[in-house]
């Protein structure tokens, strides 16, 4: 077995390297779920907006299925830095569950700044909450924190706020 | 075949660093809770020649009219899985400083100058062997505002996806035998030597391209979470 490679933080100036490649719509083909938008803020132990910090998501089509091309038009891939206000958004499709016991969720990962490794996370849907109460992997995390992976339903779509500190601090996941 | 525990972060860096101010209010402070492998997406994204940008491999020439300044360095290396099997068609973002000290990016103040014909970022993949290599140039070290006086080591960021979700991986290659290494809180926030040492790119003579380029050799090792069989580890 090989030792795998350290992380390292991506630093102040990831976007140099990765904003080559920004993704906000996600198509799939069909059969695609619901046409959605997911946004949120990324905030730090002060609940201070983090202004530097890039969001990728991952996550499989309508049919529960993951992309297996290679991502071009950014095919169940997204990436986006935040804005000043800590803000992204993503317009994608509501993935369908990736087996019969699984709810639909999509996964998250956060570089930035004072991070020394990338942070995992998964988004639920509040209109899931049947499924939600049966996922696995949901059931690893204690029921009081469980809310901090479920994004409310607005009226302009799914709300994913990610807090990386604090008494709100979003459960992250180690992969 | 058994399935084995996917090689775990502990000897990575703790989120917490004290001496990375930064860290303080952005690192989590509940533990991350492991997900095993079965409730892991099998693949994460993947990237195709035809998506990168031309001479993406070659960050010496990417401006028009002229070549970058700098010591003209080869940068090669293999990327596996903690199994060893190549990591085969692998997308690798990289961002450095130019040979100053200075990246093109907004948020840079530092007083050096800019180079006109260095951006800085590449993209590679890897082959079917896992194997990849750019040119570009030494990056200087840089001034931070960290502690006093702090300079960051010489470094190349790397940002890797491989086959399965849990490969992403960003990283830092630094340059052996730099004085500035032992006094830098990023990289000596990882607690093993032993660790460490897997960030610092080898010196490859046989690479090397007279009377043209230095070569260095990164090799980098991506968890994964396909069944392999149980080892000694
Ligand atoms: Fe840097």
């Amino acid at each position: 077995m090989r030792r795998p490679t350290p992380a390292q933080t991506a630093g102040p100036y990831y976007s140099l390297g990765l904003d080559w490649w920004q993704a906000h719509p996600i198509t799939h083909e069909p059969p695609a779920g619901a046409a959605i938008c997911v946004r949120g803020q990324v905030l730090d132990g002060d609940g201070a907006p983090v202004p530097d910090a890039l969001v990728e998501i991952w996550q499989a089509n309508g049919a529960g299925d993951y992309p297996t091309r290679s991502a071009a038009a950014g095919e169940g891939f997204g990436r986006v830095s935040v804005d000043a206000e800590g803000r992204y958004t993503f317009l994608t499709h509501k993935p369908g569950p990736t087996t019969p016991q699984a709810a639909p969720h999509i996964h998250f990962t956060l570089l930035a700044r004072g991070l020394m490794n990338p942070l995992v996370t998964r988004l639920y849907f509040a209109d899931e909450a049947a499924r939600n109460h049966r996922d696995p992997a949901l059931a690893r995390v204690p029921l009081a924190r469980r809310a901090t992976l479920i994004a409310a339903l607005t009226p302009t779509g799914y709300c994913f706020d990610i807090h990386l500190q604090g008494p709100l601090e979003t459960v992250f996941f180690d992969v | 075949m058994k399935r084995v525990a996917r090689p775990a972060t502990r000897g990575w860096a703790p989120n917490q660093l004290p001496a990375y101010p930064s860290s303080t209010k952005r690192a989590p402070q509940a533990a991350a809770i492991a997900l095993p492998p079965q409730l892991l997406p099998s693949q994460g994204p993947r990237w195709g020649p035809e998506q990168l940008r031309a001479g993406a491999g070659d960050l010496t020439t990417q401006v028009p009219g002229g070549t970058a300044q700098g010591q003209r360095i080869l940068v090669h290396g293999r990327v596996s899985d903690a199994a060893g099997r190549p990591e085969a068609h692998a997308l690798i973002e990289l961002w450095q400083a130019n040979a100053a000290g200075r990246y093109l990016h907004a948020a840079d103040q530092h007083a050096a100058p800019l180079d006109p014909y260095f951006i800085g970022a590449g993209q590679v993949l890897t082959d079917a062997q896992g194997c990849y290599e750019f040119l570009s140039i030494e990056p200087g070290a840089y001034p931070w505002g960290n502690h006093p006086n702090g300079w960051r080591p010489k470094h190349i960021h790397f940002s890797l996806f491989g086959a399965g979700f849990a490969a992403r991986l960003v990283t830092q290659l630094y340059f052996p035998g730099d004085p500035l290494l032992p006094l830098d809180p990023i990289f000596m926030g990882i607690p093993q030597a032993a660790a460490r040492a897997r960030l610092v790119a080898k010196f490859d003579l046989t690479r090397t391209q007279p009377a043209w380029a230095l070569a260095y050799r990164f090799d980098v090792v991506l968890r994964g979470c396909a069944a392999t069989p149980l080892d000694a580890h």
